[in-house]
């Protein structure tokens, strides 16, 4: 065998992976992919074996709920054909790889640096000397945006090639950040730290981090979650979809100055975050979940609370919704406004909300079922134009779908168990694979352990690490004025891709 | 005299209005009336900033602009009193003394070298291109509907026509109303709210001036709001008593903001590209009322 055949969470030895050849493990991993567009890569990352890189490319499959994992020793001055030479989903891990160990990839499209790490393998690339795109032109001009963001949240440049109005080009420049967290979760040896660092790779997906994280190192130890636990990490995520799907109508409103929903929206979020608070003491749900642990056990009287809170919700919503969408001025913004067509998305290898807008059935919850998704029998929402009105839409209907949900879960609540379950250590040599379906999209973190059970490489994919491109083509031959709200309508993380 | 007096007042709170008619809409309690004021005297206090690439260009051009808006101020009559200033075709002055104005902070954008200011002066300049037409249509029916050509004889013989007269000052205030919105970058063509540079048109231009420059463009935005209203209140008041007509040119002022804050709250603003044909079709109003005009003189069978 050239590869071997994983369930989602599921721990293996690391010597289990086979080790194959360079040329066999390219021609696999692109044989996986071409013409399957039911899988795709999760996740594809190096790191050193003394002087020589390891390479581990992990390939989900939908229709199967498996994922596919090989992996292949090379050397650094090796000429390699480039995975991206045949298929563009591979370009951001292969320049990330590159920019850490310096590989020779040849017949890739551009090399350029992803995000500086410190331990990066040239430090003489840096953020000053980025390699633009650039024109040559009388008649184009070139506008930079940032890397302040005109609403003060995170760095990150754009710079659009423009004809007067239109966008030609966008180039999207991020790397800002330097957190260097991947590092960090080999330095910080305590559990608790750990946890909060996993809630803070992107700060509006804390418990889909928090839920990938603690999965994982629940796999690595052998244990079991509880029920409890995973109606906690369920109930969680959907919440955190309705808040922050809520929240994002409300800032799509403000982008195209519509102030009625903009306020209507953003009054509707602050009930759903203030009963995170309510139930695990923050309004972005951290140290709500933790590995092998539920800190907040949910009890039937906070079904109770969410059981309220969600009938003064839903009128309100509902009736901000259709006052929305029959108003005209409001539609004429977000129709046909940063169409991405299915064929872009994937071949780029969008995951998550947006590329369901496009009409790509990808959705973790279905396909790689965790918690208690496989009971919900999940259906995904699929919107078909790949516009701002259909994330718009997606985002409508998935906030109904997750309140259903809730409601399901929450009408039976189970018991609290005794929280005496103390952890093992983790496996020796092991390696596993978590991916999650966080409210933006696909979440993977993949974790390696060394002789002694220390972490030796811990490896996370944020759905903005994949999406920024579809932003980038979604705004081509738009007018540069409705940049906004196509960003807005795919509301990106700077800090998920500057890890 | 008395208009200069009346458009003052009027501008000192007809931003707070709009503002407050926003923040009541949206359930918001919302900045007192006269906060748009405190933050121009607040400015009015401070010291300039100005960048070391930007030329005497961009440092006289804020003066420039409020200059020319106080001078189309002094232009506009109130009832039967003049304007201090009035002679023949003072209305050709009057527009194209605030276009000095409009194309100094153009300039001044173009001179601070930003990415932003270059868009932001091209979006203004044709969006004022294309409004030009609109309002020398408007006036120029009225001028010869009346035989006059100053803006107090037309105001003034404006009132003795016959009922149809107050249809065509209807279709007129809507003209003048729309490009009062253009001139100031209210909704839907412009979003004076937003944070967005991309998404600007006049805040982009004026993203580079700070204290004392930006305090002289905002009072210019707020009485350029006011001198419309006037405008809009001459149409109706004519020859009536002052008694009556004072208090009406308030109450009109008052029903302005609050439309303009009403329009702000229930729509979203265009697309971009839709602007210079909404713009344009403001056009098409005033030849209605040109062809109203002809209607009136008899000039058509």
């Amino acid at each position: 065998m050239n590869y071997i055949t994983l369930l989602n969470n599921q721990t293996i030895g690391i010597a289990a992976i086979p080790e194959i050849s360079y040329d066999t493990f390219f021609e696999i991993n692109t044989g996986f992919i071409t013409q399957h567009p039911e899988r795709h890569c999760v996740n594809y990352f190096g790191y050193k074996i003394g002087d020589a890189i390891k390479l581990i490319c992990c390939i989900a499959d939908d229709n199967t709920h498996q994922i596919y994992v090989s992996s292949c020793v090379v050397k650094r001055e090796t000429p390699m054909l480039a995975l991206t030479s045949k298929l563009l989903c591979f370009e951001k891990f292969e320049r990330e790889i590159h920019e850490n160990f310096g590989l020779n990839f040849i017949h890739h499209p551009w090399l350029k640096p992803l995000r500086y790490a410190f331990n990066r393998f040239d430090t003489s690339q840096t953020i000053a000397n980025y390699p633009f795109y650039s024109i040559k032109s009388e008649e184009l001009h070139e506008v930079g945006v940032g890397p302040i963001h005109a609403g003060v949240i995170e760095p990150g440049h754009f710079r659009f090639i423009c004809n007067g109005e239109q966008i030609l080009h966008l180039e999207i420049q991020l790397g800002y950040q330097h957190r260097g967290i991947e590092q960090l979760f080999l330095d910080k040896k305590e559990l608790l730290q750990r946890a909060t660092l996993a809630e803070s790779i992107a700060g509006d997906t804390v418990s889909g981090h928090a839920t990938a994280f603690a999965s994982l190192w629940e796999s690595l130890c052998h244990f079991q979650p509880t029920r409890a636990l995973d109606f906690t990490r369920t109930v969680a995520q959907e919440l955190e979809r309705i808040a922050i799907h809520t929240g994002d109508l409300s800032a799509l409103c403000a982008d195209i100055a519509y102030q009625l929903g903009a306020s209507v929206f953003g009054r509707l979020r602050t009930p759903i975050v203030n009963f995170m608070q309510e139930w695990g003491g923050n309004r972005l749900s951290k140290g709500l979940i933790r590995a092998g642990h539920n800190p907040f056990p949910f009890t039937p009287a906070l079904a109770a609370r969410l059981l309220a809170v969600f009938d003064a919700f839903e009128p309100d919503f509902n009736e901000m919704c259709k006052q929305m969408f029959k108003l005209p001025s409001a539609s004429s913004r977000f129709e046909r406004t940063g169409v991405v067509s299915y064929d872009d998305v994937l071949s780029i290898n969008a995951v998550g909300m947006a590329a369901r807008s496009s009409g790509l059935h990808r959705d973790i919850r279905l396909s790689h079922p965790y918690g208690l998704y496989p009971e919900l029998n999940h259906e995904p929402v699929i919107k078909r134009h790949g516009d701002v009105y259909s994330r718009v839409q997606m985002r409508k209907e998935e906030i109904k779908q997750s309140i259903e949900y809730v409601r399901k879960l929450i009408a039976t609540v189970p018991e609290p168990h005794a929280d005496d379950n103390l952890l093992q250590s983790p496996q020796t040599d092991a390696f596993t694979i978590t991916l999650v379906e966080a409210w933006r999209g696909e979440i993977c973190h993949c974790a390696i352990t060394d002789a002694h059970g220390e972490l030796l490489i811990y490896k996370i994919k944020d759905p903005s690490f994949h999406n920024w491109m579809a932003l980038a083509m979604a705004v081509r031959n738009n007018e540069i004025s409705d940049f906004p709200v196509s960003n807005k309508s795919f509301n990106l993380s700077y800090a998920g891709h500057d890890l | 005299m008395l208009s200069f007096a009346l458009i003052f007042i009027a501008g000192i709170f007809f931003s707070g209005i709009i503002s407050r008619t926003k923040s009541i809409f949206s359930g918001r309690k919302g900045p007192g009336i006269m906060q748009p004021i405190k933050d121009i005297i607040r400015l009015f206090r401070k010291g300039a900033v100005y960048s070391q690439t930007s030329s005497f260009v961009f440092q006289i051009a804020p003066t420039i602009y409020f200059s020319s808006v106080v001078m189309a101020m002094l232009i506009v009559p109130f009832g039967q009193s003049k304007g201090l200033i009035s002679f023949n075709g003072d209305f050709i002055f009057f527009a194209y003394v605030l276009a000095l104005g409009k194309f100094f902070s153009i300039i001044s954008a173009l001179d601070t070298g930003s990415s932003f200011g270059g868009m932001g002066a091209s979006r203004e300049a044709l969006y004022s291109m294309f409004a030009e037409p609109a309002f020398f249509i408007l006036i120029g029916s009225l001028a010869l509907l009346t035989g006059h050509s100053s803006f107090q004889e037309i105001f003034s013989a404006l009132h003795l026509g016959s009922y149809i007269t107050y249809a065509l000052a209807i279709l007129a205030t809507f003209v003048l109303l729309m490009i009062a919105m253009i001139e100031n970058s209210r909704m839907p063509i412009d979003d004076p709210k937003t944070h967005l540079e991309l998404t600007m048109i006049h805040e982009v231009m004026i993203l580079e001036n700070s204290g004392f420059d930006l305090g002289l463009i905002l009072s210019a935005g707020c009485l350029k709001f006011a001198i419309y209203g006037a405008l809009i209140v001459n149409l109706f008041i004519g020859i009536f008593p002052y008694e009556y007509t004072i208090p009406l040119f308030f109450i009109t002022q008052f029903l302005i903001a609050i439309t303009i804050g009403t329009i702000e709250s229930f729509m979203a603003r265009f697309r971009m590209g839709h602007n210079a044909q909404f713009i344009f079709a403001l056009t098409s109003v005033s030849l209605l009322i040109f062809f109203g005009a002809l209607l009136i003189l008899g000039k058509f069978i």
